[in-house]
């Protein structure tokens, strides 16, 4: 039967943890139907990269190295998966839904003609059928929703599945594919990369993400969130309203126009709970929110709600947290 | 630069299910007010184009109320059966017959939340693109885009002609003036009838997602809250 290829995103010099999610759901679903698992890689040190995969159920891995695919272009990535698919003819193509993933899917489609399930929280093959369950209206309802076309590209959002590493050691094949990008080619050419400073944890792979909403207010609010944050490990999270005021970055914009994270806990800090906003986040698996409004609607998705002020209520969790934590 | 905004019709999310309101998906309505501004100062135009049922009318009046200059209504009354491999296929073989400068889609369908239309189309029609820009500018031919990436904003100079989808971090569209209202009214809108289009994909069913189970909320003295909140975090959670 034919296989399952997996896109292997890489960031900060690793093969992301939700493409090793994305690898091990393909890998269960490989080993139920006998289906080979593939993962491709596509990066100037991919060779070194690769090794990842292996013990997360890839039994063949694809290394397309070339700096082009370093900084995110679309162009040389959809070719550089185009030439990958063609070699390996697979049934289905997964990859975690990242924004890099997000921007080429539709057009690789159409390249490939392929159908695209993008964003799902779940999916299957089942006899001629891809299946798939996936958040819309942003993420009221879910979707259940299938193709019967040959080609399915799937991406995948983060937190659906575990990531399971197997330490046995399991044979693994190292394909190098050759691939040349001809710039002069490109009409779109990339400028530069504006990277927010100081992101220490990725926000998408955080367990823990501290996120902050209008009700932070200011500078001082900030300095609460930013000590919170560094006492705990987690990533900086905000709503739209303070990405807005240029209080936080819009990389921290979590949400339908923001990310998607399901991190192991979630502080909602000033957040009312726009539907907009828990779309983003109502995946997590605790989730603690503080807000002055007892009737604010992040209290209906909080595992733990805190009425109050968080001008009082941050500084005393802080340093209480310290105390635990150091 | 000669714009062309693809608008959809959506149901209005915020609303609860029953109402049915619909309303301009706000990426899109994003991607007007966006060709609005770059062409503030020229005669350049800015022509519409919407799939949808006849009663969708209404939305693309909102959008050349905004100060877009023609609308193109493609007739399609099952809207909800499209996805987004037809829609895309629909608008290519309107624009391929028209030339333009830049062809701007929203982001995502607010309803579908699918994504995929903008990419679909530009593959479609061959030409250069960029998804989820957060921020525009035009000099000369050449159209400078931010779109917001994994681990941070991208900066692209794009050739035109070219595509992009539009994010709602990008502006915020303004509301109609009583004078774009009734200059809106009186705009011929070019309708066609749609032809049914071929899907690649089908929903089968929608349902609520599970619930979250019902939590526990604190109120009182934030050191009372704040050892409550500690005790459960540690005790019950297990997370710290
Ligand atoms: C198409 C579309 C896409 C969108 N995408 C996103 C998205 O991706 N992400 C997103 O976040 N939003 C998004 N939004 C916006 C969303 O609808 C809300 O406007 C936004 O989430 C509100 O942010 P907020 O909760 O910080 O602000 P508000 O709604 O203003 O809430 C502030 C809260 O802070 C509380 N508060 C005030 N002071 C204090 C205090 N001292 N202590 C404790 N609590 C306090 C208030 O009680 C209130 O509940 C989108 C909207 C649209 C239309
Ligand atoms: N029925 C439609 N008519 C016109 N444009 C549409 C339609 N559906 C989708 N689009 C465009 O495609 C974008 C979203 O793509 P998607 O999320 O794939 O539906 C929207 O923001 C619109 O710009």
């Amino acid at each position: 039967m034919s296989s399952i290829l997996v896109i292997l995103s890489v960031q900060d010099g690793r093969v992301k943890r939700s493409s090793l999610e994305a690898l091990s759901r393909a890998s269960a679903l490989g080993k139920a139907e006998k289906r080979e698992v593939i993962g491709v890689v596509l990066h100037s040190n991919a060779l070194s990269l690769a090794i990842d995969a292996v013990h997360y159920g890839a039994t063949k891995v694809f290394c397309v190295s070339n700096r082009i695919f370093d900084s995110h272009l679309n162009p040389p990535l959809i070719a550089g998966i185009a030439s990958v698919v063609e070699l390996v003819k697979p049934r289905l193509v997964v990859a975690a839904s990242t924004e890099s993933v997000k921007d080429i899917i539709g057009a690789l489609a159409i390249r490939m003609d392929a159908a695209a399930l993008p964003d799902v929280a779940s999916f299957e093959i089942s006899g001629d059928h891809v299946l798939c369950e996936r958040p819309v209206m942003a993420a009221k309802m879910m979707a259940s929703t299938q193709s019967s076309n040959p080609l399915v590209f799937v991406s995948l959002r983060s937190g659906s599945y575990e990531a399971i590493r197997s330490e046995s050691e399991t044979s693994c094949e190292i394909v190098e594919v050759p691939f040349e990008f001809d710039v002069s080619t490109l009409s779109a050419t990339l400028r530069e990369i504006v990277t927010t400073t100081g992101e220490a944890v990725d926000l998408t792979e955080a367990k823990v993400v501290v996120a902050a909403g209008r009700g932070v207010k200011d500078a001082t609010g900030k300095a609460l969130i930013d000590e919170l944050a560094s006492i705990t490990g987690a990533a900086i999270g905000a709503s739209r309203a303070v990405v807005e005021t240029g209080l936080f970055p819009a990389t921290a914009q979590i949400g339908q126009t923001g990310k998607v994270v399901s991190p192991e806990l979630y502080f909602a800090i000033g957040i009312s709970g726009a539907i907009q906003h828990v779309a983003g986040m109502s995946n997590s698996r605790i989730i603690v929110a503080i807000n002055k409004d007892a009737d604010a609607p992040i209290f209906d998705v909080a595992t733990y709600g805190l009425v109050g002020d968080c001008f009082k209520i941050l500084p005393i969790l802080n340093a209480e947290l310290k105390k635990i934590l150091s | 630069m000669n714009f062309c905004v693809c608008i959809k019709q959506v149901p209005d999310v915020q609303a609860s299910v029953q109402t049915g309101r619909m309303v301009l998906n706000a990426y899109d309505a994003s991607a007007v007010e966006e060709a609005l501004v770059i062409n503030a100062n020229n005669a350049d135009s800015i022509d519409l184009i919407l799939i949808g049922p006849s009663s969708a009318t209404e939305t693309i009046r909102k959008a050349l109320a905004m100060g877009a200059t023609n609308a193109t209504h493609i007739v399609v009354d099952e809207i909800a059966a499209l996805d987004s491999f037809a829609v895309s296929n629909l608008l290519a073989a309107h624009l391929k017959g028209h030339k333009y400068d830049v062809i701007l889609t929203g982001k995502q369908s607010q309803d579908s939340d699918a994504g995929l239309a903008g990419g679909m189309l530009a593959e479609l029609l061959g030409l250069p693109f960029a998804t989820n820009a957060v921020g525009m500018r035009a000099v000369e031919n050449i159209l400078e885009v931010t779109r917001q990436g994994d681990t941070g904003q991208e900066m692209l100079e794009m050739i035109t002609p070219c595509l992009v989808t539009c994010s709602n971090d990008m502006n915020n569209p303004r509301i109609p003036s009583l004078k774009g209202i009734m200059g809106a009214k009186r705009t011929v809108i070019t309708t066609t009838q749609g032809a049914p289009g071929i899907t690649r994909t089908v929903v089968t069913r929608t349902f609520p997602p599970s619930a979250r189970e019902a939590g526990i909320k604190f109120e009182g003295e934030p050191e009372e809250i704040v050892a409550l909140l500690l005790d459960k975090l540690q005790a019950e959670a297990g997370v710290l």
